[in-house]
């Protein structure tokens, strides 16, 4: 029933991309396609909710796709939760597109694709079936490419395109081949019978190897993450926002769906692969993010970080679960499933930011802009609740989910594997040194941003950007710290999918007292975060009362103090190059080969004095730069193939015929 | 009545700390003194300079914003509430459950993430190399503490602060290698995160070395006053911990019966507490003493030390666990 409805959404949502061509750039065409767009998100978000607790259906079967099985569509709690998230994106993306959109310069090569693109995402979440999956994903894939495209007169937006659709390619393929391993050999695509079926060990371990190929460069997992820092910030803001909040989200789900439902037990070390990489993922997500100055990229590599947060997060529950550990098991998964939540949530709302300061200065540089908390002081204000919660401060709903990790980790000596024992505090520890170098991120973006001297003429005159933009983003960020606040009753929304992949759950957390978090017992770890903005919010009162009462209120305004100099030039500002230096100077020289060129004239020379510095992406010129370098060998090699004779061709076949003949025979 | 009892514990916890925290510093500073054969002044000396910046005109940057405004008492509630869940004198605060030790943690953050925003939002150089050394120390000294927080969870089975102490008090936790390396990491993140020698220079507004207070530069009067006050109930509740942790002895246990045998276990822990907290002032006076402060790119190295001994203190529990 829900899932015929929901299909019907999502075929209401192709219709109007349809709509959208018909109507070109008719002046209407951007307000009417983003508020109907918006409509039918949040009729999709609103049953994608009430779906949760509601136990699997059979589902719909249209006679689509492959003849023998047809096209089979359906909800269970887990694609409700993706469907939810996927929607709440969707909706608020076009919301705040009703306002951003205005400023676009073609909108007849947004338009189209955009609801396109969220239809694509939501069909991925239905689909009951490997073909009607791997269509969608390819369609999500083929849709969000379009919109990196949309500024295709960019040699940098071409440039990510194509990156993009090469991984994007690598990926679905890696994928139809997991598939076609689950399917085994009698072609069982649809889910419930792939389900049912026993694996054998080492074909298990090859979907787990396809699995993170094919998803894992999707969510930018290291590393296979290389397209992401390029394609994310290419597109329209709301579509950043989209691709980096949600369509991540999907490969997460595609990640859940296959290693936790349809690949039987797992095994104690594909959780640790896993733990691994999301690690590392994190911390090299987030030294990049450090070191960017375009602040679309620096969006885009905390992204990289986050999923590498919710992927240790996946792999702790693997791992728990294969030693049957399932009350630890579903802990981890919550804590992934709540990151995933919060990420989508506030990587949307600092990606609205953006482009509201992009529209209004034109400016992407982070060198460029400065002070914009006086020309733009509710998207300031907001922005500075989204970089709080990216923080994972309290009580942000950022650090509900790096708490439940750390929690999580905290269970895992109760393993019995050595790797796991020794590599599980290892990674503990890079997550931990993560967040603390993304409050250093986010305070080097908004420090940069929002505070200090404009630097430059375009950041000094800005206007505040439109309701629409504002309503959304306020929207969010108060959304981002009732999650914090009230993180019970959304672990509580999680009880079920929990429930129907691990067999159990997270205790009930809105029943507790004082609406505390206790996800063990009340003995071993508590939060509240509740209490803890209350008290913030008392004892900052009752300080500032006091300060008004005793202190003095004389307040004068007066000219900085520039150590004697009468004009400071802005440019004698920190920049965002040289925030991030110190942090250069530790993680640099090891991890991105970083080096600092000093060039000092000769005394008495009047050449300037250069300070020039250099850090290399390690994974780019050790892995992709070789692999680039070996496709061009082969194929200058190859090229001689094409100036053969027919009769070299024809002889060629019969070679190809007799080798095939033989690997078969030998075969059987 | 329990509960009225709970509620003036944590009450009085909440004043106390406040309180004590200018002591505390004002004593450091005469022992610091005393060391070096000044006279040095009063211990009461950080109250009055307290009274006399509340007194003050404040002087705001012409472009500072409303961040740089709320910001002091935004970090001034951050690390009250933290000082507030640190068990002083007894465990078992009523509060105590509302944030464990990873969330004390990270209100310090929290206090840590605005001061540096509000560093930087005049746009001087001052403000800019104060929080991006900040942020540095900040990205080791965290992770360093995360996982002294593991060895302790890890040891008690519990995040939570009163239970650490309660299990600590209790006979059963003998001498472990991990305690001693949680301790020394402690201590050497301590130090850091109080701005103390020799990671950064408490006493000194004139080096380009210096880290904390070149962040905070801009700030006077009332504001400066209340950034002062923080920076104070930091440090007493850096010593808290390490008190309430490693020295556990005299304090109340968990919620006894009110009689006057409790009273007088009140008073014996109110003063234990404040045995610990001079003796505490005393080492950090001449540990400062008898060391130089380090260039800022030595720092890493030492909060490396303190982050590599808290993480061998917690791998040493996660390894020994199934021998």
């Amino acid at each position: 029933m829900q899932a015929t409805v929901l299909l019907w959404c999502a075929a209401s949502l192709l219709a109007l991309a349809v709509a959208a061509i018909l109507l070109k750039s008719h002046r209407i065409a951007s307000s009417l396609s983003y508020s109907l767009t918006a409509t039918v998100c949040a009729v999709m978000c609103a049953i994608a909710v009430s779906c949760i607790g509601v136990a699997p259906s059979t589902g719909v079967t249209l006679p689509l796709g492959l003849p023998w099985i047809g096209a089979i569509f359906l909800v269970d709690p887990l694609s409700a939760f993706f469907l939810a998230i996927v929607n709440l994106g969707g909706l608020t993306a076009s919301i705040y597109a009703l306002g951003y959109g205005r400023h676009e310069q073609s909108p007849h090569r947004v338009l189209p694709f955009f609801p396109a693109f969220i239809a694509g995402m939501n069909l991925v979440l239905l689909a009951g079936d490997a073909f009607s999956f791997l269509v969608s994903w390819e369609f999500m894939s083929l849709t969000s490419w379009a919109l990196v495209l949309v500024h295709h007169q960019d040699e940098e937006s071409r440039r990510a395109g194509y990156l993009y659709v090469l991984m994007a390619s690598f990926g679905t393929f890696a994928l139809l081949l997991a598939f076609g391993l689950l399917a085994g050999p009698d072609g069982h695509y649809a889910f419930a019978v792939v389900r049912s079926q026993q694996i054998s060990p080492p074909v298990a371990a090859l979907v787990l190897l396809l699995v993170l190929l094919g998803a894992g460069s999707k969510a930018g997992l290291l590393p296979l993450h290389v397209w992401l820092p390029e394609a994310h910030p290419a597109a329209p803001s709301h579509v950043s926002a989209l691709m980096s909040g949600v369509m991540t989200k999907v490969a997460v789900y595609a990640v859940i769906r296959i290693l936790f439902d349809l690949t039987g037990p797992p095994q104690w070390w594909w959780g640790l692969i896993i733990i691994l990489m999301g690690g590392a993922t994190a911390l090299m997500g987030v030294l990049h993010a450090l070191f960017q100055t375009d602040m679309k990229r620096v969006l885009a590599y905390s992204t990289i970080e986050n999923i590498g947060f919710i992927f240790v997060g996946l792999g702790l529950a693997l791992a728990f679960q294969a030693d049957h550990f399932t009350a630890a098991a579903a802990l981890a998964f919550t804590a992934a499933l709540f990151h995933a939540l919060n990420h989508s949530l506030f990587k949307s709302l600092m990606f609205f930011g953006s482009g509201a300061v992009l529209t209004r200065t034109g400016e992407r540089d982070m060198e460029k802009l400065g002070g914009l908390i006086h020309r733009m002081p509710v998207t300031a204000l907001v922005v500075l609740g989204g970089a709080a919660a990216l923080s994972a401060l309290p009580p942000w709903n950022g650090f509900v989910s790096e708490w439940l990790t750390f929690q999580t980790i905290l269970l895992s000596p109760e393993l019995p594997q050595w790797g796991l024992r020794l590599f599980v505090p290892a990674t503990g520890a890079l997550l931990a040194l993560s967040v603390a170098l993304a409050a250093a991120c986010f305070v080097r973006f908004y420090g940069i941003i929002f505070l200090g001297r404009p630097r430059s003429a375009a950041s000094a005159h800005a206007q505040e950007t439109d309701r629409w933009s504002l309503g959304v983003m306020l929207g969010l960020a108060v959304l981002c710290l009732l999650i914090g606040i009230l993180p019970g009753y959304v672990i509580d929304l999680m009880a079920p999918v929990t429930q129907t992949l691990l067999g159990t759950h997270v205790p009930q957390q809105s029943s507790v007292a004082w609406l505390s978090l206790v996800p063990i017992s009340k003995a071993r770890s508590s939060y509240n975060g509740f209490l803890i903005f209350i008290f913030i919010a008392i004892s900052a009162s009752l300080a500032a009362y006091g300060i008004h009462r005793l202190a003095s209120k004389a307040t004068r305004r007066a000219p900085i103090w520039a150590c004697g100099f009468s004009r400071l030039n802005p440019a004698t500002q920190y920049t965002a190059a040289s925030f991030a230096q110190p942090i250069r100077r530790v993680f640099g020289p090891f991890l991105f080969r970083a080096r600092e060129h000093v060039e000092m004239p000769a005394p008495g020379s009047m050449a300037p004095a250069r300070f020039r510095t250099k850090w290399n992406d390690v994974i780019w010129d050790m892995l992709y730069l070789p692999i680039a370098e070996g496709v061009r060998v082969s194929t200058d090699r190859l090229n001689v193939l094409q100036f053969l004779t027919i009769r070299r061709y024809l002889s060629l076949v019969f070679v190809a015929l007799v080798v095939l003949l033989l690997v078969i025979a030998i075969w059987r | 009545m329990a509960l009225t009892r709970d509620l003036i514990v944590q009450g009085l916890q909440m004043l106390l700390v406040v309180a004590l925290a200018p002591l505390v510093t004002g004593f450091i500073r005469k022992a610091k003194a005393r060391l070096v054969r000044r006279r040095g002044p009063s211990v009461f000396q950080p109250y009055r300079d307290l009274l006399k910046l509340v007194r003050k005109e404040t002087v705001l940057a012409e472009n500072a914003s409303w961040l740089f405004r709320a910001a002091p008492y935004l970090v001034f509630a951050a690390t009250w509430v933290a000082a507030a869940l640190v068990p002083t004198f007894a465990t078992g605060l009523l509060f105590n459950w509302t944030a464990d030790l990873i969330a004390i943690v990270a209100l310090l953050g929290s206090a840590r993430f605005f001061l540096a925003l509000a560093g930087m939002d005049v746009g001087t150089s001052f403000g800019g190399i104060g929080a991006s050394r900040e942020l540095m120390i900040a990205s080791l000294a965290e992770p360093a503490m995360i996982m002294i927080v593991f060895s302790l969870a890890l040891l008690v089975g519990s995040t939570q602060l009163s239970t650490i102490a309660a299990f600590m008090i209790s006979p059963d936790v003998g001498l472990r290698v991990t305690l001693g390396l949680a301790l020394v990491s402690l201590m050497m993140v301590g130090i850091a995160e109080n701005a103390r020698i020799p990671v950064d220079n408490p006493a000194t507004h004139l080096e380009l070395t210096m880290v904390h207070e070149a962040m905070v530069l801009e700030y006077s009067g009332r504001h400066l006053a209340l950034i002062e006050l923080a920076s104070s109930l930091r440090l007493l509740l850096y010593l808290s911990l390490i008190a309430c942790l490693f020295l556990p002895w005299g304090m109340v246990p968990l919620r006894p019966e009110l009689s006057i045998a409790t009273l007088g276990a009140y008073a014996i822990g109110a003063s234990a507490y404040a045995a610990k907290l001079a003796l505490g002032c005393v080492m950090l006076a001449l540990f400062e003493t008898t060391i130089a402060k380090m260039r800022v790119f030595r720092v890493p190295a030492f909060l490396g030390a303190a982050l590599m001994l808290g993480f061998l203190g917690a791998l040493l529990l996660f390894v020994s666990r199934g021998l």
